[in-house]
């Protein structure tokens, strides 16, 4: 019998059961007009670009004037391979450099722990020590190229590292630019890749920063960051809404230590998703500019307006990737690049259309940095600072999403503050029913996902990035060996050293450069503080 | 035997390595549970050791491993050898997270009862569980 083609009429083409909401769950008017702004204030809420409180952008010229940073996150297997990666990455196109770090890295482990058993350079570079870290800028020069360092619990360590290799290549560091991601709240949040407790890890924070403060003038000490909040599953307002009141708080627990909101504060930078639905994330990052800029300037007192302009660097949404078709996750980046740009980020980072499925081979990465290329080049946004600035739907999203984040404000701050309400397990709890949510509204399609619940179609596998296990063996040699030719009792009066420190209230900077100076592994430095700090792990509720 | 006394079934789901993303473990825990199996969650950092003591701890029917670092296969393979070496043969074992369709083969040979890759529903999930693992008595 021949097959009768099955055609989709009128009736049957609009799904059902798709909801008229942002992927957020935010509900949309079919149409907005002039009566959903008539409370917008143009000098009182959004400014020109350039001017207070911002919603606009933080540049008068934008980008006309310079250029967002097209900076991808990259690393994998060994420091060599790595460094070969940003060689390549530096020479098309890219602006700077992004370091991704492995597991054991992440989590201050040696590639020797038991812990470690298969994951050694399978998420990003293994750095064990200032060894690796050599190996992995050979060639690149410091002063030159700004370096953002994708790294959290043990972040002082690699910011050692990193200040130690920039004087060997002849670079103070007070030359050296760029980022420590260093947000150690939304790891106890949604990233998970804590260490020590809550408390002993706002000290770290608080002693980098005000090391930064005094030798770094040119590096931004925090990237406070709201992209793994929602890629745990948080709404758009969620994630707004946390990470400003994560920035809330090392900026209380930096004024609180005694120092002066002004000297620090407009060296704090930001890191957003740029999610699915394109006009609600626009929203989102002009909203985040106007209440960082007023909550600096109102809250805090700070005099500087670089105190109040919110600086960030946006990565486009690695949830929404997915396994099916990969090759329509390019479109999928290419949307969300662009509504970081009409956002106006300062620093962009697009996803690989194989995010998910391993990490970006040399073809799929290209793709990912010509995507923000073209959009620089060909489209004609950045001609014009905030295009869609005075649209009535943006400018009322704008207003919505800075309601929202508001509220949670005075229910954190009803809490104690965010460490309380992180102890408490507030921010993990809203996100993990947002997560739960969302689930439930793919599975009922309220929620399509091309290729995934609709248009689904059989396929073959694509190349992808395959990390060797021999690279765990490789790891694990080269870090035996550095035991046996480094200094001991250089590293064992260091080690010492770094723990009275961690005991008492001086600096940690100082020990940590002494000790990665005598090649001290992260996993020795860590243990130190281990030691003093003790381990968090949060009760395994779900 | 009354409704109370029937034995649901009892699934681990575990975090094994350093990963500490859990947004899939927890929403299958959830699944699992509001589809009527007692779940055991075993939290973040665990080793294959920790993972094979509470399944036997737990008398479990079933382990289920979140995977999304790539360390997929020598976790694996230490998590089969140990539930060999402590006569555990008959607990299944399922593992999602991100894994190479290259590396599917190996995990099958392995034993592995079911592998979710991205995309799956919780649905396929509760069913894949029904199937493998006997019904509550």
């Amino acid at each position: 019998m021949k097959k009768v083609l099955e055609v989709t009429t009128g009736e049957a083409r609009a799904t059902p059961r798709q909801a008229h909401t942002t992927i957020s769950g935010r509900p949309i008017e079919p149409l907005y007009g002039p009566a959903d702004t008539v409370s917008v204030d143009y000098e009182r809420d959004l400014g020109d670009p350039g001017q207070f409180p911002y919603t606009r952008g933080i540049h008068q010229t934008m980008y006309r004037g310079k250029m967002w940073t097209m900076r991808q996150f990259a690393g994998f297997g060994t420091a060599a391979q790595t460094n070969e990666r940003f060689k390549y990455l530096l020479a098309h196109g890219g602006h700077g450099l992004s370091v991704a770090f492995d597991l054991p890295t992440l989590m201050g482990r040696d590639p020797d722990h038991p812990l470690s058993l298969g994951e050694v350079g399978k998420c990003g570079v293994a750095i064990a020590s200032l060894d690796d870290m050599e190996t992995l800028f050979e060639g690149i020069p410091l002063d030159q190229v700004s370096t953002s360092m994708t790294i959290n619990s043990p972040a002082a360590m690699l910011l050692a590292f990193y200040v130690l290799v920039g004087e060997k290549q002849g670079t103070g560091a007070e030359a050296l630019s760029g980022t420590i991601q260093n947000d150690i709240l939304k790891e106890f949040i949604a990233q998970k890749e804590y260490i020590f407790p809550p408390r002993p890890s706002m000290r770290i924070i608080v002693d980098m920063i005000r090391y930064c403060t005094e030798r770094m003038p040119r590096w931004n000490t925090i990237s406070i960051s709201g992209y793994h909040i929602r890629e745990a599953g948080s709404t758009a307002a969620q994630e707004l809404a946390f990470t400003l009141r994560d920035g809330i708080e090392y900026v209380q627990w930096c004024v609180n230590a005694g120092m002066d909101v002004d000297s620090f504060a407009p060296r704090l930078s930001f890191f957003f998703n740029s999610h699915s639905d394109f006009f609600e994330e626009i929203a989102k990052f002009r909203a985040a500019r106007r209440i960082w800029g007023r909550t600096m300037r109102d809250r805090f007192g700070a005099k500087d307006p670089r105190s109040w302009m919110l600086r960030f660097h946006t990565q486009t949404a690695g949830v929404s990737l997915t396994a099916q078709q990969p090759y329509n996750n390019v479109v999928r980046t290419a949307l969300q690049a662009l509504a970081g740009v009409l956002g106006g980020t300062q620093s962009l980072h697009t996803n690989s259309l194989d995010e998910a499925l391993a990490l970006p081979t040399e073809e799929a990465v290209t793709i990912a940095l010509r995507t923000q290329q073209v959009i620089a080049h060909e489209s004609g946004v950045v001609n014009a600072a905030d295009p869609l600035g005075g649209s009535w739907f943006v400018e009322r999203l704008t207003n919505e999403i800075e309601a929202e984040a508001l509220d949670y404000f005075r229910r954190i701050d009803a809490m104690g503050g965010m460490v309380s309400a992180v102890e408490k397990g507030y921010p993990q709890r809203e996100i993990q029913e947002s997560a739960f949510r969302f689930q439930q509204a793919v599975e009922r399609k309220e929620k399509i996902i091309v290729g995934v619940n609709e248009h689904v179609m059989d396929e073959k596998p694509i190349p992808i990035l395959y990390i060797d296990d021999a690279v765990e063996k490789e790891q694990v040699e080269r870090v035996a060996a550095l035991r046996r030719r480094r200094d001991g009792a250089r590293l064992t009066r260091a080690l010492g050293d770094l723990r009275d420190a961690a005991r008492g209230t001086d600096n940690l900077m100082p020990p940590i450069l002494e000790a990665s100076r005598a090649y001290a592994t992260i996993g020795e430095m860590c243990d130190a503080l281990r030691e003093v700090f003790g381990e968090y792990e949060e009760p395994a509720i779900f | 035997m009354s409704e109370s006394e029937k034995r649901r079934r009892r699934v681990v789901i575990a975090k094994p390595g350093l990963d500490g993303h859990d947004r899939g473990a927890k929403i299958i825990a959830r699944a699992l549970r509001d589809a009527g199996m007692e779940v055991i969650y075993t939290g973040l950092r665990q080793s294959p050791e920790q993972i094979v003591a509470a399944a036997a701890q737990e008398d479990a029917d079933a382990i289920g491993l979140s995977i999304l670092s790539g360390a997929h296969l020598p976790i694996c393979r230490r998590v089969v050898e140990l539930l060999g070496e402590r006569g555990l043969q008959g607990v299944k074992l399922f593992v999602g997270g991100i894994i190479p369709t290259q590396d599917v083969h190996e995990l099958e040979a392995l034993g592995v009862a079911g592998i979710f890759l991205p995309g799956a529903s919780t649905r396929d999930v509760i069913r894949a569980f029904e199937e493998a693992l006997p019904s509550p008595a």
